[in-house]
């Protein structure tokens, strides 16, 4: 058994280790050994705990089994997870944390003797409120992961769900939390604590079900920073720095990636969360659509255009990963630059279904990092470049979002494809997109549509090249 | 007078936002999917609570209702620790460099 101050001093080493983690993610060629940091922080953390229980009665072997049970789970998901489902992975791992910390909340609830907190009925007041706070964030954490998971799973429509009275309704329960919190701390009712518990499931279910599909991202981002939080209440309960530090980090990191993901599509936090964006009137857009012409091609005509240029700039989407075409168009890209072709990559930030879920996609199809380009970066090559080739991706490359007003996009940051030469764009159909409008560029004189799987049409193109 | 230890975890947590928030924006943005699964991972650090839960039967019973929810919450905690940090180290192998010879 080692002192209480030893074992803090090791909590922190570990805080610093997770800090450096994250560090490393500032270039990938440091990025690996940061992982190391990473897991050598955790390796701390558990062994430090071990021996300050000093505990290695049957309880421990019990803990071993546990940990061995889960981590080979783990492990399985963790080699066996096609890279295109690792939105739903981030999303099912976050829904874990949440219910463990709701976990724990309950278990130091019940016998708080062992955490030190004071005696069933008379835990003491600070403790309990942070105690409290960490539950509930938890459960929030737990129910809005599953729904995201199971909308990113396809189990549940990715269309938004919206009822009448769904905002009152909400603000309604989120006052109420604090309210049980509030009676909670100042009667110690067991029975307050599960309806407390049984509440924040409720909210965090009702907060995710308005969000649609092409928002996940910044759901994703909003979930993986409440874990954070969860973290941090929990660790101010059992009075741990590693758990603390942990926290307020993966806090900040989660919420600074919502903030990103926001300003990627030009809209503010509290209007994503809101929701019910994309659920357009039907009639609204029937009425608008006119039937305007379109060039239409082949894989032969792409090929053509392509061989003829002297650089291309992909614009991969989400539709590359739901086609899982990414490797295809790795084999096409191959091609092309044995034809001395000049190719690039230009990935939108909200490209996908979670941040940097492009960027994964590609390093998998061994396309080189140093090839792949933010929109910031790249935007300016368009008007230089002959063909822009969109995979999958449909409103961040709509013009409308610089030219009208109207558009419920206006003011996103989009892509210039329209300036290249000429556009190739791979779509099955010319159903809009996420945003439930019309893409311009469809009827641009220089775009011609490629109506095919994005897979099979990238795959014939590399054979007519 | 003594100040409050809560006071002194209190500003471990607000500088550590603080650290949080410069280290992440140094964060390059091609990797912001590696950093959502290894925050998950380190984020499971939860598990130091759970294991004094799952520890806190006595010595006639390593089972009460209590120390029951430790061990559920140590199980979920380390499917995150292995799944998080392996999963982030296989994206992180498939991040390579352009090759120079080509």
């Amino acid at each position: 058994m080692i002192s209480a101050n030893l074992s803090a001093i090791f909590y922190l080493v570990s805080g610093v280790l997770f800090i450096l983690a994250l560090r490393g993610l500032s270039s990938p060629e440091t990025s690996r050994q940061g992982n190391l940091f990473g897991i050598s922080g955790m390796v701390i953390a558990i062994t430090v705990t071990f021996l300050s229980t000093g505990n290695f009665s049957t309880g421990f072997i019990f803990v071993l089994i546990f940990i061995l049970a889960g981590g080979s789970i783990g492990a399985f998901i963790a080699y066996r997870i096609p890279m295109t489902a690792m939105p739903e992975l981030v999303a099912g791992f976050h829904s874990l944390v949440g219910l463990a910390a709701v976990f724990v909340a309950i278990s130091a609830f019940l016998n708080p003797e062992a955490f030190n907190l004071g005696m069933p009925g008379n835990i003491k007041l600070g403790s309990l409120i942070e105690m409290s706070i960490g539950a509930a964030v938890g459960a929030v954490t737990f129910s809005g992961s599953v729904i995201a998971f199971l909308k990113l799973q396809g189990i549940m429509s990715g269309s938004p769900i919206t009822f009448k009275g769904q905002h009152p309704l909400n603000a309604i329960i989120l006052v109420s939390i604090i309210i049980l919190i509030y009676l909670l701390c100042s009667t110690q009712s067991s029975n307050l604590f599960w309806i407390l518990l049984a509440v924040s499931f409720l909210i965090g279910f009702l907060l995710i079900i308005p969000i649609g599909g092409a928002d996940m991202p910044v759901v994703i981002s909003m979930l993986n920073s409440y874990s954070g939080w969860a973290a941090a209440g929990i660790g101010f309960t059992l009075e741990n720095t590693a758990l603390i530090i942990t926290g307020a980090l993966v806090g900040s990191s989660g919420a600074i990636l919502s903030y990103i993901m926001c300003k990627g599509m030009n809209r503010s936090f509290f209007n994503v969360i809101l929701g019910g964006f994309g659920a357009t009137d039907e009639t609204s857009v029937e009425k608008n659509k006119e039937q305007r012409p379109v060039k239409s091609g082949n894989a032969d005509d792409a090929a053509f255009l392509m061989k003829n240029a002297s650089s291309v700039i992909i614009v991969p989407g989400y539709g590359m990963a739901v086609a899982q075409a990414q490797h295809a168009l790795r084999e096409m890209v191959d091609t092309l630059k044995k034809n001395d072709i000049k190719v690039s990559y230009a990935i939108h930030p909200v490209a996908g279904r979670m941040p940097g879920h492009m960027n994964v996609l590609l390093a998998e199809a061994n396309v080189p990092y140093d090839e792949v380009f933010e929109l910031e970066e790249i935007n300016n090559d368009f008007a230089n470049a002959d063909v822009a080739f969109v995979i999958g991706a449909n409103d961040v490359t709509n013009p409308v979002a610089k030219t009208d007003p109207q558009s419920p996009i206006y003011g996103m940051p989009v892509l210039d494809v329209e300036k290249c030469k000429s556009v190739l764009f791979v779509k099955r159909s010319l159903s809009p997109g996420y945003a439930g409008i019309d893409n311009d560029l469809f009827y641009k004189e220089n775009t011609l549509m490629l109506f095919a799987d994005a897979k099979k049409m990238t795959e014939d193109i590399t054979k007519n090249l | 007078m003594e100040i409050d230890p809560l006071i002194f975890r209190l500003s471990i947590f607000i500088l550590s936002i603080f650290v949080g928030y410069y280290v992440v924006w140094s964060v390059t943005p091609s990797l912001h999917t590696p950093l959502m699964s290894v925050t998950n991972a380190i984020s499971s650090v939860i598990i130091v609570g759970a294991i004094i839960a799952g520890l806190s039967g006595n010595s006639e019973t390593v089972f009460n209702t209590s120390s029951i929810f430790g061990f559920l919450a140590i199980a979920l905690a380390a499917i995150n620790i292995f799944g998080g940090f392996l999963v982030t180290q296989r994206m992180l192998a498939m991040y390579k460099k352009k090759k120079k010879d080509k």
